[in-house]
């Protein structure tokens, strides 16, 4: 019987197998930033061991780092602590660090694959859930925790037992102005947070295949929010030409080989998957989220629902709780909802495919007043490319704050954060109570609805700009 | 890691499903760079309020949690499971735990425990009728008790030896060495590397 394309990674992958063991999978690429790894140097140290693999780790600074002054020192002496902590770890332990200040600082997720590390057929780990970004590749990429960051960093394995696999196909096309975004947070209301929970999903069909690679790793960046362990998608031509020429793709003869290989790295036609899927483009819409975690969502056009429209008893008091704390009346309709920031970045949606995106319906518009915009893009590479297309001045005219980058207003860890009862509208992944700040209420969006709603002040999609202009 | 072969202790009721790991830990409280110290931050922003379950006197001392369906669910911060484990807790239970959360409880020594949803149900009530009802987790049967409920769990038997003898993951993998050279001398030239010599 034929094999699924995370059964031929994994496989690749397996140093050891026993039964009534995990797998023991060796892990290509560990990436690593300041926030989740302090601990598990120090265990290093305290055991006297080392990085194993110093040439397949690499750290970034993005979690904890300011986007305003990032070339003075970190205000706050408690973060400064801990991007020192990494910076002398990566040090003492031989790690490729790129900080604050250096052209390929930014946010892991978006570092990995702007340098061509992240290539299909590999696996990633990282201290970060949404690792699973790296799976657009075709790569198995997942997030772990702290004690697996220093197994990793000692031995370049770790013990996995095997998941399931399942496969999500889109059949047909998006429409106009549906991005990926809308596409997973449709999915994620239709599965629920702990739907992929167990799974390796494999994201198919004409609508992924005609993806971008930036709109991929949106899909696959968002797994983790129905609970999968990772999300991947065949490697194609888009896949190859993305990764060609990047400064750390194979060269020459090796990119022949390489892709010879990527090239095998497709579910067989006669493998099975442990559950199926199916979803049609055409139901998808503008899509946003009215609650506290990411599968309450619903269309742009809908009202807000109504803790009785839920049969489910938890799923009941889950709305309840969370209409209370996002300060919406239910049957409210979305498009009415007013915003006062406008998040657009972090590993989701912070590329350079999104800020074209969003400078494009904010150009000759300028933010509505009490609003503000928050730009923030991935990496100082996007940022320095977004500068040469002059995408920077088209924010900069309409009134939105041009930001350096990292991870910011997605976790609020740096000072970019909501006050109490300050709403967003966020490009970013989680809308969990106080994920953005103590108090702040979060719609997670996609770029074209966040920079509609920059302009309008209130929830809405680039038609609402243009129906006001006729 | 310290070992783990059954804990009998008094329970909190939370109920609430999706507990994500912000509601466990907000990341502000994450700048640290200890191990441990971190049960301040434990559902700081619920804590807040004087009515939040956690807050009521006679919910003190607790060291088993109760919790609705998807604990755990979000970011990989293993300081969630630090946080829980640094306020006294011993046993989480859910009907269903997100996959990081569960795995990193397993490695920090935190019994992440799933059970159906009426068993938790079953416990709710129990501890809301007398906050003393002591609950027995107990991982050689896999049973969790309390009064008349018995009732089974599924642990992988991997986890449960190595919490059992309190065994050092990264000890164990060392032991295979010799497997991790042999794969590395197989791996294709044209995978990356961070580093040139």
């Amino acid at each position: 019987m034929g094999k699924t394309l995370a059964e031929k990674v994994w496989d690749e992958h397996v140093v050891r197998s026993t039964p009534g063991e995990p797998d023991l999978l060796y892990i290509d690429l560990h990436l690593i930033h300041e926030v989740t790894s302090p601990q598990a140097f120090d265990g290093l140290r305290l055991a006297g061991r080392k990085v194993r693999r110093p040439d397949l780790t690499l750290a970034t600074e993005d979690h904890n780092v300011p986007t305003l002054d990032w070339d003075k020192p970190i205000a706050d002496p408690v973060s400064k602590t801990q991007v020192d902590t990494l910076r002398k770890n990566a040090e003492e332990f031989g790690v490729r660090l790129h900080p604050l200040g250096d052209v390929e600082q930014g946010i892991v997720h978006v570092v990995g694959p702007q340098l061509g590390l992240t290539q299909p057929g590999m696996t990633i780990v990282c201290g970060d859930s949404h690792t699973s970004t790296h799976g657009a590749f075709g790569a198995i990429a997942f997030g772990i925790g702290t004690s697996e960051v220093e197994h990793v960093l000692a031995t370049q394995t770790l013990p996995q037992a095997k998941p399931k696999t399942m496969a999500v196909t889109v059949n047909g096309s998006l429409a106009e102005g549906v991005t990926a975004k809308d596409l997973i947070l449709y999915l994620i209301t239709q599965t629920g947070t702990g739907g992929g929970q167990g799974y390796i999903v494999e994201y198919r069909g004409e609508a992924i295949e005609a993806l971008s690679m930036e709109g991929r790793m949106t899909v696959c960046n968002m797994s983790i929010e129905w609970g999968a362990k990772a999300g991947m998608i065949a490697p194609d031509e888009t896949t190859f030409a993305y990764i060609e020429g990047k400064a750390e793709a194979p060269k020459g003869a090796e990119w022949d080989a390489a892709v010879a290989h990527w090239k095998t790295l497709v579910t067989d036609a006669d493998a099975t998957f442990d559950k199926e899927i199916v979803i049609d483009a055409a139901d998808v819409t503008p899509f946003v989220t009215w609650g506290t975690n990411p599968g309450q969502g619903a269309p742009l056009g809908a009202n807000v629902p109504s803790p009785e429209d839920f049969e489910d008893p938890s799923d009941r008091l889950a709305a309840e709780k969370a209409l209370e704390y996002m300060g919406l009346e239910a049957g409210q309709p979305l498009r009415s909802v007013k915003v006062d920031t406008v998040f657009v970045g972090s590993c989701t949606n912070g590329r350079i495919e999104d800020l074209r995106l969003a400078a494009d319906i904010i150009k000759g518009h300028k933010v509505a007043e009490g609003t503000r915009l928050l730009v923030v893009p991935g990496s100082v590479r996007v940022r320095n490319q977004a500068i040469e297309e002059g995408l920077d001045k088209v924010f900069i005219e309409a009134g939105a704050e041009w930001r350096g980058a990292g991870c910011s207003m997605c976790l609020g860890m740096n000072p970019d954060t909501l006050q109490p009862q300050e709403r967003s509208a966020s490009t970013s992944n989680r809308n969990f109570e106080g994920r953005q700040g103590k108090g702040g209420r979060t719609h997670l969006v996609s770029v074209p609805v966040a920079a509609a709603t920059a302009v309008k002040g209130t929830l809405a999609s680039p038609a609402d700009l243009s129906a006001e202009l006729v | 890691m310290e070992k783990f072969t059954s804990h009998t202790g008094t329970a909190l009721p939370l109920r609430r499903s999706n507990v994500d790991t912000d509601q466990i830990i907000p990341a502000v409280y994450l700048k640290r760079v200890t191990r441990t110290g971190f049960e301040d931050g434990l559902f700081a922003a619920w804590r807040n309020d004087p009515e939040f379950v956690a807050n009521k006197p006679e919910y003190q001392g607790v060291s088993i949690l109760v919790a609705g369906p998807d604990f755990g669910t979000g970011s990989s911060r293993e300081h969630a499971v630090w946080a829980l484990m640094d306020y006294g807790f011993k046993v989480v239970l859910s009907s269903r735990f997100a996959d990081i959360f569960r795995g990193n409880s397993g490695k920090a020594g935190l019994l992440s425990v799933p059970v159906e949803q009426d068993v938790i149900e079953q416990l709710w009530a129990a501890i809301e009728a007398d906050p003393t009802t002591q609950i027995t987790v107990d991982l050689e049967s896999r049973t969790v008790t309390c009064g008349d409920l018995v009732a089974p769990f599924d642990i992988d038997d991997y986890t449960r030896y190595r919490l059992l003898n309190g065994l050092d993951d990264i000890g164990i993998t060392l032991g295979n060495e010799a497997d991790i050279a042999a794969y590395e001398g197989g791996r294709p030239s044209w995978k990356p590397v961070t580093q040139h010599a």
